[in-house]
């Protein structure tokens, strides 16, 4: 269509679904009604045409598909838009979870419900951006556009702290972003385009490295969010509205990880490898410690974003672990983390849809009144905890498994992640659903609506399948994580025999032993 | 045929948790209970193929779980003998139970879910048994674990089942923190971890050294070590046991599945599976005899002073999967898991038993206010009898012959630390022999004092309206000391019992009642189980460890060429196979003693060694030393990182710190400040467009 490909018209969509909300005219009902419908229909269409994409994407293959280009400003700078099996799966992922959004939405928004959803769909349209973006400077926008709608659904229909938290996302935010742009203005510099697939293929001077690595990891750490830069995504999942906190766990923390993987991993992959340790040390702590801080919390949506953090420890752990079970457990882990904590927001927002508390100490006996919702409920937390069985232990133990032939101790200290999670993540589960049902206001509470049992129903058996049979999403990464691996373990082989004999012994043995079975 | 023993306990759970409601909790039952001995009939069928026959091991794969880079691993059944053995060990009882249930689950309301939870339980556990490979071993491992969690809290208004179920959960995540970093090490030297492939590269690897967690260590020890400290959790071994007693918190079938017959033996089944890995690390088999060896000693001696009926058969089980360790320990992979099999019947059995006489005391545990019952449920008391009998390994009972051929080996064995076990298990076998009869004789024996029981709690005012009983009250009855377990103060002692959702069912005659026997259908499994309590030994011994060993486990337990303990055991001299059977009738005369002849002798020997009691009833203060070290630290560091770290230290210096000061600096420039989020936002766009302009035109030159 005007010489446009699939990935401009995902990104187009949604706009245009956004333009005709912004059309309707009144408040009246019937209008509210229409934009629903309106937004609904566009995100279901979006997502079905991400599907077919999906079906006509080789999973094979390590190179870009679909690949769009068009000049723009000149000087280099183009729109180019492209996608491989590390950014495919947050496209979908991106159009999978949008449509749950707006039907979180549905009832419990009551004020500027047309904006609300433009501002949905607009985000919707920036995110898709950042995923497919092949250039450098496209990327930059789309990444730092997003903000924008985050902004303005935290900052307009948050909770009471809402102006504060949408403050403190934001400078964060921006503070990474800054340092980002000049790394990007000077790698424009040097190579002389801002075209991805270019840069993959240069080789920046060692030195360089070093600093592009650290500026685009102020803006990524914060996004993932590493300690000790998380603190905004509490704040922030507290204020925002029930969807956006599924927006917001489920695709704007991931595109931390997916810069990482697209910039920082291939194009500096001697600094990356140079700041290997420092990201270990980070993850750890952040796997630890927040796991800590989350046992205590009082409020369920800090919880579980808390947790969150936790989770996001184990991808960045598995990222700089450059093998291919760390890198592909860290994309799964990621997507495996969109689906599942998505879906706890999604059960804090049912509570607090019909008793407007987030309180764990106003809970408490659900499970008397809400079986559904309890199973629902059971699932994810499982999901959380990393059961086998579900989507969330194929992604930690991956990352756990690639990072112990590397660092044992990181493995280690992440491992106990595990005991944490369990605690944390059942004590919550306890608190607000086992029990005896006494307080007052919660004794006339409904069960799970069939709207709602219909999204969460989804999403728990998305969660179980992806738990028993991965390979769809985990084999779609293996071209490009393993074509990302190499280049980087070839320089880490060298530098770690430089540096000690750290795991000779392993590798040799690694090698008898297959000699052995063989 | 595989697929049909794992699948129907699976298709059982789908249907009774998605169509419970719908078809009824009749239909429930039916359809459970139904496929469970479906499932019983045909492992019995693979049993008599794989191990009494001669067909040779099999693996049907199932389908790819997920390959990345050199990992593979595979959904698939392996069947071997070890793994039929565990077949029948599983379904055999979980069929009983799930029958038993119909009879003692039958006025509560949530039969359906409970009918799902204990199929979801036995297809995991299948899982487990019939993996192929050790992730989805680990998959068993973690589902048995949810499902155990489900059934303990499974009167999930009582927040000490509540408790309870948290706590085993966490405590075993502790031991799968374990298992999961020996999975690693495995994979690490043999980039797999599919059994055939590990197996064959073990020997390969013994005495190899890996570098890690910064020394060169012995590979196999290691890897063998972090996989124990998962089968530790599993098992409820020494210093990771503290979950066990108090998993009684769920209804009694589930403790007698779970908590006694199958997945507390899992830990026992993994080291068996993996016996070509642990004959490569002495160290640790050493190590797995000592913890062994421990722990039966140690369970034993809380079990001699417990009072609640329940608490009593789990520490009892606690301690014999201690000797089930003590016979892998030294070597002999086919005593554990012959200990285990015989186990199974009679320790589920005593579960069963209890359950019975719960029902029969209208779920009263505490034995302190049973007695006499032996006229009142005679079938039940000679059930139990049997159980006992069996237990305390009497002449030609299943438990004489697994858990002596134990303790000889322990005593023939040269390894480090097997005398160390020996003793401990030879004293193990006189206590038992105490706490068995003890409750034996508490519950059946002497006076009736259940209707003492209520008048004395009503005589010092405690009246708890709602018929859950208040008997946990300090009470001074003479048979038990008056300070037994409870005026230590304990506080998992309060409210350890089996109290139904609708406690008003239990006590609609008020606080006068006739203990009654149980429903037939309580009663046909205790026979089944009483059948493999008495022959299950005498029929099977010279399979699992005697002459005939080899034909029948067919290599799926290895044995290393030196390893010779099922020999060597043969040959202890007479005087040292006679001991356990004396200590056994020693224990037995001490409770004939204190329990049946002087009542009044318990209470003394409790006061004359008084810090002895008071640390074994507060059973050796672990639950303490935990709360001290873990819980609290782990609450206190949370509450400091949070409120010392994120809001104290990086919010303060961070975002806040830095908003502050804009602020300050902004009051000047107040006149821009709008307010309206909109145009801050707008404003940043706008910069950030004319930034990107000026650099592209800039840089374009």
């Amino acid at each position: 269509m005007f010489g446009f490909g699939i990935l401009s018209g995902l990104i187009v969509l949604p706009l245009i679904g956004a333009g005709f909300i912004l059309l309707q005219r009144g408040e009246d009902e019937a209008t509210l009604r229409n934009a629903k419908w309106a937004a609904m229909l566009t995100t279901l269409v979006l997502f079905a045409l991400s599907c077919y994409a999906w079906s006509q994407f080789d999973t094979s293959s390590s190179e870009f598909q679909f690949v769009e280009q068009r000049g723009w400003f000149g000087a280099g700078l183009t729109y180019k838009l492209g996608v491989d099996g590390i950014s495919f799966p947050f496209v979908v992922l991106t159009a999978f979870l949008m449509p749950f959004c707006i039907l979180a939405s549905w009832t419990s928004i009551h004020f500027r419900m047309k904006e609300y959803l433009v501002a949905f769909l607009v985000l919707e349209a920036l995110m898709i951006g950042v995923f497919c973006s092949l250039d450098l400077v496209l990327f930059y926008l789309f990444f730092e556009g997003g903000l924008i709608p985050m902004f303005l659904i935290i900052g307009i229909w948050g909770g009471k702290r809402r102006v504060y938290a949408s403050f403190k996302f934001f400078l964060y935010t921006l503070v990474g972003s800054l340092l980002m742009l000049l790394a990007i203005m000077s790698m424009y510099g040097t190579a002389g385009t801002t075209d991805i697939t270019v840069l993959l293929k240069t080789h920046f001077p060692v030195a360089m490295q070093t600093w592009l690595f650290l500026a685009f990891f102020a803006s990524f750490a914060v996004k993932m969010p590493m300690w000790p830069v998380h603190t905004w995504l509490p704040d922030a999942h507290v204020e925002a509205p029930t969807a956006g906190s599924v927006i917001l766990a489920g695709i704007l923390l991931k595109m931390g990880g997916y810069g990482f993987l697209r910039f920082s991993l291939p194009m500096f992959p001697d600094a990356s490898h140079l700041f290997a340790p420092l990201v270990f040390t980070l993850s750890v702590i952040a796997i630890i410690y927040t796991s800590l801080v989350a046992l205590v919390q009082e409020d369920m949506k800090k919880l579980i974003a808390y947790s969150s953090v936790a989770h996001m420890g184990f991808v960045t752990m598995g990222l700089f672990a450059f093998t291919e079970q760390g890198i592909q457990g860290a994309v799964f882990q990621m997507v495996s983390h969109g689906l599942v904590s998505g879906a706890l927001f999604l059960c804090v927002g049912v509570v607090y849809d019909r008793m407007h508390t987030r309180e764990i100490a106003a809970y408490g006996g659900l499970v008397n009144r809400m079986p559904r919702y309890a199973t629902a409920f059971l699932i994810f937390t499982m999901a959380n905890i990393g059961l086998p069985g579900t989507s969330g232990f194929v992604g930690e133990f991956l990352t756990m498994l690639g990072t112990f032939e590397v660092n044992s101790w990181v493995t280690l200290f992440a491992a106990t992640g595990v005991i944490l999670s369990a605690a944390y993540a059942l004590y919550l589960y306890r608190r607000v659903v086992f029990g005896v049902l006494t307080k007052d206001n919660l004794k006339s509470i409904l069960d799970l609506n069939p709207r709602e049992a219909g999204m969460l129903g989804t999403l728990g058996v998305l969660t179980i399948f992806y738990g028993i049979h991965p390979s769809p999403s985990v084999g779609a990464s293996g071209p490009r994580g393993a074509a990302l691996v190499w280049p980087p373990t070839a320089a880490r082989a060298a530098t770690r025999h430089k540096l000690a004999a750290a795991t000779p012994p392993a590798v040799t043995l690694a090698a008898q032993a297959g000699a052995a079975t063989r | 045929m595989i697929t049909l023993v794992v699948g129907l306990p699976l298709l059982g759970f789908l249907i009774a948790a998605i169509g419970g409601e719908r078809i009824g909790t009749r239909a429930c039952e039916i359809v459970t209970t139904s496929f469970l001995f479906l499932a019983a009939i045909v492992s019995w069928i693979l049993f008599f193929q794989h191990a009494l026959g001669s067909q040779p091991e099999s693996v049907s794969p199932v389908g790819n779980w997920f390959t990345v880079g050199t990992l593979k691993v595979d959904w698939a059944f392996r069947v071997d003998a070890l793994t039929c053995v565990m077949l029948v060990v599983v379904t055999t009882v979980s069929s009983l139970v799930h029958l038993y249930s119909v009879g003692y689950m039958s006025d509560d309301p949530s039969r359906p879910r409970f009918f799902a939870y204990l199929s979801l339980f036995t297809f995991t556990m299948l899982m487990l048994v019939t993996a192929d490979n050790l992730v989805q071993m680990f998959f068993g491992w973690e589902g048995v674990g949810l499902a155990s969690y489900l059934l303990i809290g499974f009167w999930y208004t009582k927040p000490t089942a509540n408790a309870a179920a948290i706590k085993a959960f966490v405590v075993n995540r502790v031991g799968d923190f374990g298992y999961l970093l020996g999975i690693f090490t495995v994979f690490m030297v043999t980039r797999s971890v599919g059994f055939d492939t590990i197996f064959a590269a073990a020997p390969g690897l013994a005495n190899k050294t890996a570098h890690l967690f910064g020394h060169d260590w012995p590979v196999m020890e290691v890897a063998c070590f972090l996989l124990f400290m998962g089968a530790m959790g599993k098992s409820a071994q020494f210093l990771l046991h503290t979950w066990l007693p108090d998993a009684m918190e769920g209804p009694t079938p589930v403790s007698a599945l779970i908590h006694a017959a199958t997945m507390v033996t899992a830990g026992v089944f993994m080291v068996a599976r993996l016996s070509p890995l642990f004959e490569q690390a002495p160290a640790v088999m050493s190590f797995i005899t000592i913890i062994g060896g421990t722990t039966c000693f140690f369970a034993a001696t809380i079990g001699c002073v417990q009072t609640d009926i329940k608490r009593v058969v789990a520490y009892s089980t606690c301690s014999q999967l201690g000797y089930m360790f003590v016979g892998l320990g030294v070597g002999g992979f086919g005593l554990g898991v012959f200990h285990l099999f015989t186990h199974a019947f009679f320790k589920a059995l005593l579960f069963l038993c209890a359950g019975s006489v719960i029902t029969a005391m209208h779920h009263e545990q505490d034995m302190r206010h049973m007695g006499a019952l032996r006229s009142r449920i005679p079938v039940t008391f000679w059930m139990m009898t049997i159980g006992t009998l069996a237990l305390v390994g009497f002449p030609f009972t299943a438990g004489y012959y697994s858990k002596d051929a134990i303790i000889e080996a322990a005593y023939a064995s040269h390894a480090f630390g097997a005398s160390y076990a020996y003793v401990l298990a030879t004293i193990a076998v006189a206590l038992t022999s105490f706490y068995s009869f003890r409750l034996v004789f508490m519950t059946f024996f002497g006076k009736e004092r259940w209707e003492v029981a209520h008048e004395h709690a009503d005589n010092t005012g405690i009246n708890n309206p709602e018929g859950a009983k208040a008997h946990l009250e300090p009470t001074n009855r003479p048979e038990t000391g008056g300070h037994d377990h409870v005026t230590a103060g304990h506080p998992d002692a309060h409210g350890a019992h089996d109290v139904k959702l609708h406690p008003d069912n239990a006590h609609t005659e008020g606080r006068v009642f006739v203990p009654h026997e149980s429903s037939q259908v309580m009663l046909v499994p205790l026979y089944v189980l009483a059948v493999g309590a008495l022959f299950a030994g005498v029929l099977f011994a010279s399979h699992f460890i005697g002459d005939a060993q080899a034909e029948f486990w067919k290599g799926s337990l290895f044995y290393s060429p030196g390893n010779h303990i099922l020999e060597e055991m043969e040959h202890v001299p007479f005087l040292v196979s006679m001991i356990p059977t004396l200590m056994l009738l020693g224990g037995f005369l001490v409770a004939v003693y204190g329990y049946i002849i002087n009542p009044g002798a318990p209470a003394a020997w409790a006061r004359t060694f008084k810090p002895v009691y008071t640390f074994v009833s507060h059973k050796w203060y672990f639950d303490e030393l935990y709360e001290l070290i873990f819980v609290r630290p782990a609450f206190a560091f949370g509450r400091l990182f949070w409120k010392g770290g994120d809001v104290g230290i990086i919010d303060r210096f961070g975002p806040d710190g830095i908003s502050a000061a804009t602020v300050t600096v902004t009051k000047q420039a107040v006149k821009l400040q709008t307010g309206y989020v909109y145009n801050y936002a707008f404003a940043m766009l706008i910069g950030v467009t004319v930034l990107i302009t000026w650099f592209l035109v800039a840089g374009g030159r």
